[in-house]
């Protein structure tokens, strides 16, 4: 039977492929992962985790991703800084092309989890690194007594913003709904927190300002009513879109581009699994994730082992 | 085997990266920044092979708050190029690799 160059390919290095790799690596299959930036993924702009099991006092999202990194170099998992730009499933054996080369495999788990959605709206490319951000562990410290946007409702729209209080003098969290989609948990200390002020029904419409961040437009959804609101900074946190364009027509994915698998991450193509954000998942977190890896590469290896 | 980045601070800003006659990069970092870690060790390696022509340093925003905000910085990691005291490049955020070795080859072709 004809073999690929590796038994498994990981894209992606975040807790989903990482945990891949632990498993494979642990499994002595001859596996490389791929990831085109660091390892880490979303976890590493993370303050605070504090629903990972093991850490009762919670730990720092880049703390983490160096512990398991950490752990994974220790069983010797080759992990390689490239790009991948496309893949050909059509045969058996996988070709994957990198930046500078095709590789081929038997397996693929694909762990390239999502990236935070944009908004879209005028000034927000422009003043990315002048005021808006995407990252409040990073940023949050330059906005000492400024006043800040947060957009969104969920975990880490309200997580976030909490930390930002400890910069900021006030932070607004604009909403689009009139209730916060976050855990109760958060949303508790968020209602409690004096600099967090809620506006509610409301979406940005733009973001203004001269060099820097000075003012954005909001506009409230119920009413149609407009306003301005200066700030020195605005945070986005307006969801995650799936890094699945490089898969484009190889396996199926959801209308939103999430690649659908089945119970054993396996996807429309046998031999390819996802794992961790990038797949269609009711939730997105790094347990789910590590969960997700761990049965993907066990039914990679039982894959293999039928080839 | 990469050795450790320069590190600059305020006091150092103008003789080791204004004055400097090769085109010098600039690493704004902090240790709470979880991104700035992780592309530390690929500035390391970037260091290693660019290091003949570019002068790698690092900037520890916490320690040196004056030469961030004359930049206007407001995101880490930023990185910027300087050539003969002037910036010529300037990325936010982490990013590949690969583009970060398209803007170190850009900044040496713009001599």
């Amino acid at each position: 039977m004809k073999k690929g160059d590796y038994d498994l390919v990981i894209i992606g290095g975040g807790p989903a492929g990482l945990t891949a790799g632990l498993y494979a690596a642990r499994a002595r299959l001859n596996v490389i992962m791929i990831e085109k930036v660091v390892p880490g993924g979303q976890v590493l702009v993370t303050d605070l985790v504090e629903n990972y099991p093991g850490f009762p006092e919670g730990i720092g999202g880049a703390e983490l991703v160096q512990k398991i990194t950490e752990q994974v170099k220790k069983f010797e998992l080759n992990i390689e800084n490239n790009e991948v730009v496309s893949v050909d499933l059509s045969e058996q054996v996988k070709k994957i092309q990198l930046g500078d080369r095709i590789i081929t495999t038997d397996t693929i788990i694909i762990a390239t989890g999502a990236s935070p959605t944009k908004l879209n709206i005028p000034g927000e490319d422009n003043f990315y690194g002048k005021g808006v951000s995407f990252c409040a562990t990073c940023d949050g410290p330059f906005f000492k007594d400024r006043i800040l946007a947060a957009i969104g409702g969920g975990d880490t729209a309200v997580q976030e913003s909490i930390f930002l209080t400890r910069f900021a003098k006030k932070v607004y969290i604009i909403h689009r709904r009139d209730q916060l989609r976050a855990n109760k948990t958060l949303q508790e200390r968020a209602f409690a927190n004096e600099k967090i002020e809620f506006v509610w029904d409301s979406v940005v419409t733009s973001i203004e300002g001269s060099s820097d961040v000075e003012k954005i437009s909001i506009k409230n959804i119920k009413t149609g009513e407009t306003k301005q609101l200066g700030v020195d900074g605005c945070f986005v946190w307006v969801g995650i879109q799936p890094n699945t364009d490089f898969l484009k027509d190889t396996v199926a994915l959801d209308e939103l581009g999430f690649v659908i698998v089945d119970k054993n991450m396996q996807t429309s193509v046998s031999g390819v699994y996802a794992a961790g954000d990038a797949r269609d998942t009711p939730l997105r977190q790094i347990t789910t994730a590590v969960g997700d890896a761990a049965i993907a590469v066990s039914s990679a290896e039982h894959y293999i082992s039928k080839i | 085997m990469a050795k450790d980045i320069l590190e600059i601070d305020e006091g150092s800003f103008v003789s080791e990266v204004l004055e400097d006659e090769k085109p010098v990069l600039v690493d704004f970092w902090a240790p709470w920044c979880g991104p700035c870690r992780a592309i530390g060790p690929m500035l390391e390696e970037l260091e290693t092979v660019f290091g003949d022509k570019i002068k790698f340093t690092k900037c520890n925003v916490d320690n040196n708050p004056v030469t961030p905000g004359k930049y206007g910085i407001k995101a880490i990691p930023t990185l910027i190029f300087f050539k003969k005291g002037k910036v010529v490049e300037q990325i936010t955020g982490v990013v590949a690799k690969t583009k970060l070795e398209e803007t170190i080859h850009k900044v040496l072709q713009e001599i």
